[in-house]
């Protein structure tokens, strides 16, 4: 199961937080931290995929955006490495090249992308033509 | 300039734009306040803002929260977006409320019946945001609110298939968050398997994950599912990556729901029945066969994505772990990963190997990889791939390689990386024990262990290497050799002197024929050390010297000099002083025959499993979930169990271990730490008889407390735990055997007054049919207050001891109060309410002596720990206590509130209890009139 999800840029600004636990908020603020300061030091021979207390994350990064989910040890790895590429295609497609910015811009249709895709923490849809298909019937929407 | 697309909130995007502007923490801090000023002035006097504006206000607010700062308003114009019938305002309402959530119980009950309203709605859109609201924020309350709608949504053939998506991860939020509220109707069972089957395969994806919880919690009544899992499987697996258009990622056909498929088939045994077996076989063949298929595409995606089904379905078969055929095969696979210039194969393919080594079938291959493994131990860049191989070292060591992975792992722990330093001598500890054929050899690799990574070496591990040497004759002499020549090195460990100085003081005597370790020679040289330690160190060093005066009287004098030295003596900590004193004082005035008592040799230690692998077992900092989220039953919880397991596992061992270091000292009176009693067990057995059956001397025990003793004769003796959630309970009874023979064919029911008309629902899991001797069991189970009830019920218990049937029956002191939970209010609303429950049965006042001295600190904890609130201030006197509480039932919740006035000189109580209920006021009142 994903516990959460995060977008974190390399100065450790966060673009999205998504979580699928009930955390305090001082809780979330130091897990945002450690995740960061965890895999801001790993390099590209570094694997995808670091054990965080009690569970892992496993990670991407694409250009200077980090994009972690802390998932269950026994989890699939590899499986979760792809969700996050799947989603960021999908992000790319539904922005028209997506960048940084416009998750900032709007992070409110953010949470909607990740609501068709991630659901109760696990995956929900993995169609990039449905969940683009989705997406489009709800921007035309007042 | 940012780059805003469509039709954005253009008062929001320039808002952002200026918190981007800003170049201080304060000017940030400047802006963001000025906006919320501006927002909280149009929210309070602009009442015609139309839904764009609210929708925009509340989308800032929500953006002002995401930056890190705290909102204290606008939920209620978050709330009322719900009821927009515009998208784009329904969908920032539910935002706000699924990322703030921090409603009061009035809200969250506006906002369950905003999602009704949408879930009735004929509009997908709409269900579908609601839906994904629930699965965000879902918990109790919503569970009983919607147990029949989503289950519905889920299983109607009306539903269109996202929504269908939604319900079923719905369902799975409810159900990790509060499992018993949550009632799925079992003729909604085979309809939920068989969304496996839909023709949708985002629905069966969303599905496979609600099946799978189901089938953790109740794997019978789902095990229909292998059979449609394995079919679905093999539809996908056997098929070209083109006839699945929508859901082929990069050339593979979806990937995901295989990996969801493969991993709810490991919820079960393999299949009993032969097709499916076979079936299921062929499918893992395939995918087997598939990994050594050309890649179809160079990106990583596509091998990534064939990969993570390869490693599912790697860990099937371990699960399986019966077709030795494809053990082997996957063996040989990730044999071949381990040379693959991914990290992230190589990493996975270690991981893998580990479960690998630990099958008989693979054992053997595993091996053939040891050369391998001991090279990415040397090579790899990552440490946590380093960590992986020594993992893997240790799951393939057996007494064949023993010498060599041992071997291999000291010369590697020399340059080791700190973090995996400490459990990688716990290993090597663990597996030089295990598999040492000559004690001497594993002699020899401690003390090397101790020399090149003494830093390292918990207590745990020394005092293992001292507990191996006191039980085997064979090695203390050895023992006693290598420890004195370890101390001749210029410079040593603290761990290696408290060690060595150990086994010198039980074991010196072994050497001292030897010119070259007289005792006079042992003595200088551990004293020699002495003063470089610890005062813990010292205090071990002195008994030391206290045990060479038994073993080498002609040195008494020697040892009595230091023990008189101001510095012992008169030493400063305490523990130090003492030790100097009493030996000394012991010294002088003990016979030698007297002394050879006290200060013989130790006792073999008890054989236990090695503490070590408790050690071993010991996880990191734990992430865990708010309390009031989801509960400890949860099926995503499980895997907090290990480590809480194994904290009171070494919890255990550190109270062992503390009588074993104290055993150091305390050994003067001869050790008796043998045998000592689990103390963490809630209900120990009293060793000495209680006369016979004594039921419910105090009758209302459990009236204010959570847990107690709710049964005991001679042979049995029986508890009771009970956690409150509203109208539920959450009961453990323990039974714990108090004779020393078994108590077998168990049964233990609980019976109400009016069993046609039940005021509770029970619902306890079976108990155990019988207990060993001096043991005790456990059963957990609910009770659910439906309506409010008088009498209690009755508990029946019965069982066999020495053949004779036994039968035990008593009324269970569960009292309505347990349902009651505290009301916090000021004295305008008390008052209010007070006077609103003004009909007759509403109220019930007592008047009785009081039977206990009246102190007012007593009083208030018995009324806490009776359920309600204890309100101090409301009430104008001082001395008289207010308060409230509700009692949850199923039918409804009953307001209670409550005036206890004490009169000190007549010494005299005056309760007074008002319920909206009718009735409920006297109830209360006659629990609590004799309690004060």
């Amino acid at each position: 199961m994903i516990r959460f999800i995060l977008i974190q840029n390399r100065a450790g600004k966060t673009r999205l937080a998504k979580w699928f636990m009930n955390f305090h908020d001082d809780e979330k603020q130091k897990l945002i931290e450690e995740v960061h300061a965890l895999v801001t030091v790993r390099d590209a021979k570094h694997t995808n995929f670091v054990e965080f207390r009690n569970f892992k994350i496993v990670y991407r990064r694409y250009a200077g955006l980090y994009f972690c989910i802390c998932v269950d040890v026994n989890d699939n790895n590899l499986a979760y490495l792809e969700a996050i590429h799947n989603f960021v295609e999908v992000l790319n497609e539904f922005f028209h090249n997506v960048c940084e910015l416009d998750l900032v811009f709007n992070f409110y249709k953010v949470y909607s992308v990740v609501d068709e895709m991630f659901l109760a923490g696990e995956i929900r849809e993995t169609s990039q033509i449905k969940v683009l298909k989705q997406l489009t019937t709800l921007t035309s929407l007042e | 300039m940012p780059n805003i697309r469509g039709d954005a909130m253009r008062g929001l995007a320039v808002f952002i734009s200026d918190i981007r502007n800003c170049k201080s923490r304060e000017a940030e801090l400047r802006r963001i306040n000025k906006e919320l000023t501006n927002i909280r002035q149009r929210f309070r006097a602009d009442k015609t803002l139309d839904g764009y504006q609210k929708k925009k206000y509340v989308c800032k607010l929500l953006f002002i929260f995401l930056l890190g700062h705290d909102i204290d308003f606008g939920y209620m114009e978050a709330v009322n977006l719900l009821s927009s019938n515009k998208y784009t305002e329904k969908q920032i309402g539910y935002l706000f409320i699924s990322v703030i959530m921090n409603s009061s119980s009035e809200m969250k009950q506006l906002i369950i019946q905003n999602i009704r309203n949408d879930i009735q709605s004929r509009n997908p859109i709409f269900i579908n945001l609601a839906l994904q609201c629930v699965a965000n924020i879902g918990e109790r309350e919503m569970a009983t609110a919607f147990t029949n709608e989503i289950p519905r949504l889920l299983i109607s053939g009306d539903t269109i298939d996202p929504v269908k998506q939604s319900a079923a991860l719905c369902l799975l939020r409810l159900h990790r968050t509060s499992p018993d509220s949550l009632q799925l109707n079992t003729e909604w069972t085979a309809r939920i398997i068989h969304l496996l089957n839909d023709q949708h395969l985002g629905v069966a994806t969303a599905a496979v994950s609600l099946i799978d919880a189901l089938v953790k919690r109740n794997p019978d009544e789902y095990k229909g599912c292998v059979n449609l899992a394995v079919s679905r499987l093999s539809r996908i697996v056997t098929s070209s990556y083109t006839d699945f258009q929508d859901y082929t990622y990069y050339f593979v056909p979806a990937p995901w729901l295989c990996v969801k498929l493969l991993r709810l088939l490991q919820n079960y045994p393999p299949p009993d029945d032969p097709s499916i077996r076979s079936r299921l076989n062929e499918c893992l063949d395939t995918i087997l066969n598939k990994a050594q298929e050309p890649l179809k595409s160079k990106k990583v995606q596509h091998s990534n994505a064939r990969n993570a089904v390869l490693f599912e379905a790697i860990n099937l078969i371990i699960h399986m772990d019966c077709e030795s055929t494809l053990l082997v095969r996957a063996c040989n696979q990730l044999g071949q990963f381990l040379q693959n210039r991914e990290t992230n194969l190589r990493y996975l393919a270690l991981e893998s190997m580990c479960l690998l080594a630990a099958s008989e079938f693979s054992h053997e291959a595993v091996k053939k990889h040891q050369e391998t493994v001991i090279n990415a131990l040397k090579s790899e860049r990552d440490v946590s791939v380093r960590q992986r191989a020594v993992d893997l070292l240790y799951a393939m060591c057996d007494r064949s390689n023993a010498e060599d992975i041992v071997q291999e792992m000291l010369t590697y722990l020399e340059t080791a990386d700190y973090t995996i330093r400490e459990e990688m001598v716990l290993k090597i500890a663990i597996l030089s024990e295990k598999y040492a054929v000559d004690y001497k050899w594993y002699l020899d690799i401690m003390l090397k262990l101790i020399r090149i990574a003494g830093d390292f070496v918990s207590e745990e591990v020394w005092y293992r290497v001292i507990q191996v040497v006191v039980n085997r004759n064979d090695v203390q002499s050895y023992a006693a050799k290598i420890a004195f020549e370890a101390l001749q090195a210029p410079a040593c460990h603290e761990n290696m002197i408290k060690v060595a100085g150990y086994i010198l003081g039980e074991y010196g005597n072994l050497i001292a024929l030897d010119p070259r370790s007289t005792p006079m020679i042992q003595f200088e040289l551990l004293h020699s050390k002495y003063h470089l330690c610890s005062p813990t160190t010292r205090s071990l060093i002195l008994s030391t010297y206290m045990k060479f005066i038994n073993l080498f009287p002609e040195i008494k004098q020697h040892v009595q000099d230091i023990l008189r030295h101001d510095s012992n003596f008169r030493s400063s900590d305490v523990e130090i002083q003492q030790r100097a004193t009493e030996y000394l004082r012991l010294s002088e005035i003990c016979s030698p025959t007297v002394l050879a008592t006290v200060l013989e040799i130790m006792p073999p230690y008890p054989e236990k499993q090695s503490p070590l692998l408790v050690r071993l077992k010991q996880k990191k900092p734990l992430m865990e979930a708010e309390p009031s989220g989801e509960t400890p039953t949860t099926p995503g919880a499980h895997t907090d169990d290990g480590p809480k397991l194994a904290d009171t596992a070494i919890h255990l061992n550190q109270q062992h271990q503390q009588q074993q270091q104290n055993g150091l000292l305390v050994s003067l009176d001869t050790i008796e730490s043998n045998g000592h009693y689990n103390e963490s067990t809630s209900y120990s057995l009293p060793s000495s008889s209680v006369p016979s059956a004594a039921p419910l001397q105090s009758a209302k025990k459990l009236l204010f407390k959570n847990s107690d003793i709710i049964f005991e004769n001679d042979i049995i003796q029986i508890g009771i735990k009970v956690e409150i959630m509203k109208s539920i309970l959450r009961v453990e009874f323990y039974y714990g055997n108090k004779t020393n023979s078994n108590l077998t064919n168990m049964s233990s029911s609980i019976s109400l007054a009016d069993e046609l008309d039940p005021d509770l629902r029970i619902n306890m899991e079976p108990i155990k049919s019988s207990i060993d001797p001096k043991a005790q069991i456990k059963q957990a189970g609910t009770i659910e207050c439906i309506k409010d009830y008088g009498n209690l019920p009755k508990m029946n218990v019965a069982f066999f001891y020495s053949n004779v049937p036994q039968k035990i029956d008593f009324p269970l002191p569960l009292y309505i109060n347990k349902f009651i939970e505290k009301a916090e209010m000021d004295s305008n609303n008390y008052f209010l309410r007070w006077r609103n429950l003004d009909k007759p049965d509403q109220e019930c006042q007592k008047i009785f002596p009081a039977k206990f001295p009246m102190n007012h600190n007593e009083c208030s904890q018995k009324l806490d720990s009776f359920g309600w609130s204890d309100l101090a201030g409301i009430d104008v006197n001082a001395d008289n206590f207010c308060g409230a509480g509700i009692l949850h039932t199923t039918a409804q919740q009953i307001g209670c509130l409550y005036r206890l006035e004490p009169n000190k000189q007549a010494k005299m109580y005056r309760l007074t209890i008002r319920t909206s209920k009718g009735g409920v006021a006297a109830r209360l009142a006659e629990l609590l009139e004799d309690q004060f």
